[in-house]
């Protein structure tokens, strides 16, 4: 039985075991295998149950995370589940791609002399075990409101408020532009961190609770914003992403062989190129990788391009290691499958043969100046430390922007100089009447609890919004 | 699901038209714009320029070329069976306006998007000369429908076995010669793009070309239809795909849509062998 805290016996942290590195980098099954009801249950354990739970401050949803943990340790996986629920309705993938580093786990107080609970390791068990052993339990359904809401984009922030909206009465409709949901889970992060029937699984989930999605439907094109309204929907979320792919405009960039991180990752994931020629989207499959960028869609890129086949594959990045953006745990992983990291070089150019297809890179040599506006030292190209890179693909993962599609076919709503979305950073409202937007077409290219977060601030002001007004 | 309600193979078995039930599109889609089709759970994403709508009874119509796997596949499709996916409508319309004298140029399959271009060139009060070729008399498709949407309709085969014996581009040439043309509208093959703009260039004529890039999303997000236009990158997707033709780097997109060229005959054979044909 649970013993008081202070004479707990210290319990480690339970590491999660995953596929060995020199197996994994060549298959696109899931790395960390999950944990066992009794790691999950040891784990558990480790939890001090505090009063005032610091791992909940950062949580951008508050999921009541000892209270799940409480319900684990007591065997009630069910329970658990519920739990997270009521805040959560995509812990299977929060589990797995939140940076609990830097959230949950980077306040919780064991973290301050020892290692902190791993937080995300239990969400996760909590949605697998649901998923794979459940009752096929949904959370409650409530009294509905008669009130309409059409939530463009499937992605993190767009599940989000469906979820939290259905949960609150209301009948919403998901249009989703490509042929699957997902948004960024599906098109942009691997199988193997993502599974893709995890992600179809929790928005089964969420059908299950009467939310409608409609795929194929492109809105700004399919139908307008306006058209949503006149169709009699009562409020508009807007989650479509940051889904305009940033190049480095240097010439050779057209050559065959240089991707778009977005084009990559959406061929592989989502078109499943890696299964061809029994899925017909086809890919390359370069044998001396590049990768420019060093943030995770970078490293998924890399890694992606290993486990096609690749001899080498290079990050080339224009700082050093400590500007990476990347999760550390992806950076490790990265590592671990030997990935290489070509630091404090950018490229300037690339060559290609007489057919168009990619053969090299020009690059020049960086140091690193002062710090600049983002706070990490600024590259300074070395004069005359030119040389070149040979290479037969490259993925240029250097963040993406504003897809104007959307924005530029609805009137009245504000935008950046950069083209996204103005919206009150407390409720998420845009300068349109009724509509309301969050996510990465607000934020700029961030993570998926980010986006989930906004999602939930703005699910509040539109359920606020139906009951009372603007 | 996206049903076909009328299917007709033109041109000898080697082009395919379908009429495809998809009434929000259909209401939607305007000359010029183009759809996604996907046969089904494990098809590729095709962009096809739609060859006609009908919003009253919310069909569209695409006429297309069987150049490989996916294409033969979607020949495969019998009337009552369905794409699994259709996404659209795509890309900028054409813009079409009262100009006088004008050009529509269309080669191969090119021809099925040019015909509600002509059309709607005519509606508005434009002469419109049609040159449209194919490289012989049996591969030549809507000879009847150009002729109706045009004012006037020249037709060549590349071995003279029906019309004028020879190139699009010498009638082309020809007209630019006896008339005040204003505007050159040329769809099809891309080397016969990159001609009728060789010889329009050399008139100081304007022109259109409609630019069939390799695409995945179709929406702006992946970047693979990018095309050089003025020296600058552009999405043929979202920006296109009709662009002044005097400006495109024809040769660089020649060379894109052979990325895949590999990977394409391993398809179309393994799919010829499994008896898809």
């Amino acid at each position: 039985m649970a013993q008081k805290a202070g004479k707990k016996e210290k319990i480690p942290r339970q590491g999660m075991p995953e596929q060995k590195p020199e197996v994994r980098r060549r298959n696109f099954k899931e790395v960390p295998l999950g944990y066992t009801r009794e790691l999950a249950m040891k784990e558990a354990e480790r939890c001090l149950q505090c009063k005032k739970p610091s791992c909940m401050e950062d949580c951008p949803v508050s999921v009541d995370i000892p209270g799940f943990i409480k319900f684990i340790k007591e065997g009630d996986f069910s329970g658990a589940i519920h739990k997270i629920w009521e805040k959560n309705a995509l812990p299977a993938v929060c589990g797995r791609v939140c940076p609990q580093e830097m959230q949950c786990e980077g306040n919780c107080i064991l973290g301050k002399k020892g290692e902190p609970v791993a937080i995300g390791n239990l969400e996760r068990f909590v949605a697998d075990y649901e998923r794979e052993n459940g009752k096929g339990d949904i959370p409650e359904k409530v009294e509905r409101t008669g009130k309409r809401v059409a939530v463009v984009g499937s992605g993190p922030s767009g599940l989000t408020v469906a979820g939290d909206l259905v949960l609150k009465g209301h009948d919403v409709t998901i249009f989703e532009a490509f042929h699957k949901p997902g948004g960024v889970l599906v098109y942009g992060i691997p199988e193997f961190r993502l599974p893709k029937d995890i992600v179809y699984s929790e928005v089964k989930t969420l059908e299950k609770l009467g939310v409608k999605l409609e795929c194929n439907n492109v809105v700004g094109r399919s139908v307008s914003v306006d058209e949503l309204f006149e169709q009699g929907y009562d409020a508009v979320y807007i989650g479509v992403g940051a889904g305009l792919p940033s190049f480095l405009n240097i010439p050779g960039e057209n050559s065959i062989g240089v991707y778009s991180a977005n084009e990559y990752l959406t061929r592989a994931n989502l078109m499943k190129a890696y299964l061809f020629p029994e899925y017909d989207t086809p890919i390359a499959r370069g044998k001396n990788v590049v990768v420019l960028g060093a943030g995770n869609v970078a490293m998924d890129s890399a890694r992606t391009a290993m486990r096609l086949g690749a001899d080498k594959v290079r990050i080339v990045y224009r700082r050093s290691r400590q500007e990476m953006p990347a999760r550390s745990a992806e950076i490790h992983h990265a590592e671990e499958e030997g990935i290489e990291f070509y630091l404090l070089t950018a490229p300037t150019r690339f060559i290609s043969d007489d057919a168009g297809r990619v053969i090299s890179m020009e690059c020049l040599k960086m140091e690193l100046g002062e710090p600049d506006d983002s706070g990490r030292r600024r590259p300074i190209p070395i004069e005359g430390s030119e040389f070149e890179l040979e290479c037969d693909m490259a993925v240029i993962a250097v963040g993406a922007g504003a897809n104007p599609l959307l924005t530029q076919s609805t009137e009245d709503i504000e935008l950046s100089k950069w083209g996204y979305i103005i919206a009150d950073p407390d409720t998420g409202k845009t300068t349109k009447k009724a509509v309301w937007a969050g996510g990465d077409i607000v934020s700029g290219q961030a993570t998926v609890i980010l986006a989930m977060g906004a999602g939930r601030k703005v699910s509040d002001s539109i359920d606020n919004y139906l009951k009372w007004g603007w | 699901m996206f049903e076909i309600v009328k299917r007709q193979e033109m041109a000898d078995g080697t082009v395919v038209m379908n009429e495809i039930s998809a009434p929000q599109i259909a209401k939607k889609a305007k000359p010029g714009q183009f759809v996604i089709l996907k046969a089904n759970e494990t098809g590729e994403r095709i962009p096809l320029t739609m060859a006609d709508t009908d919003p009253e009874k919310g069909i569209i119509t695409i006429i297309y070329q069987i150049v490989g796997k996916s294409t033969a596949l979607f020949k495969s499709l019998k009337t009552g069976d369905c794409f699994q996916d259709v996404i659209g409508p795509l890309g900028k319309p054409t813009h079409l306006e009262k100009l006088g004298t004008v050009v529509c140029v269309g080669g191969g399959t090119g021809v099925a998007v040019m015909h509600p271009i002509t059309r709607g060139l005519k509606e508005l009060g434009n002469n419109v000369f049609a040159v449209i070729g194919a490289r012989n008399k049996d591969l030549l498709i809507l000879e009847d429908k150009m002729k109706a949407a045009s004012n006037e309709l020249y037709v060549c085969t590349d071995d003279g076995s029906y019309g004028h014996h020879g190139f699009v581009t010498d009638v082309l040439k020809d007209i630019l010669e006896k008339e005040d043309v204003k505007l050159v509208v040329g769809i099809g093959p891309v080397p016969m793009m990159k001609f009728v703009c060789k010889v329009t260039a050399e008139y100081n004529v304007k022109t259109f070309v409609s630019l069939n890039a390799i695409m995945v999303d179709g929406t702006g997000m992946c970047g693979c239809c990018r095309v050089t236009v003025g020296g600058k990158t552009r999405f043929a997707c979202v920006d296109g795909p009709e662009f002044e033709g005097h400006e495109v780097d024809f040769d660089e997109l020649m060379q894109r849509l052979q990325a895949y060229k590999e990977e394409e005959a391993i398809a179309y054979e393994q799919f010829k062998n499994a008896g898809g044909l």
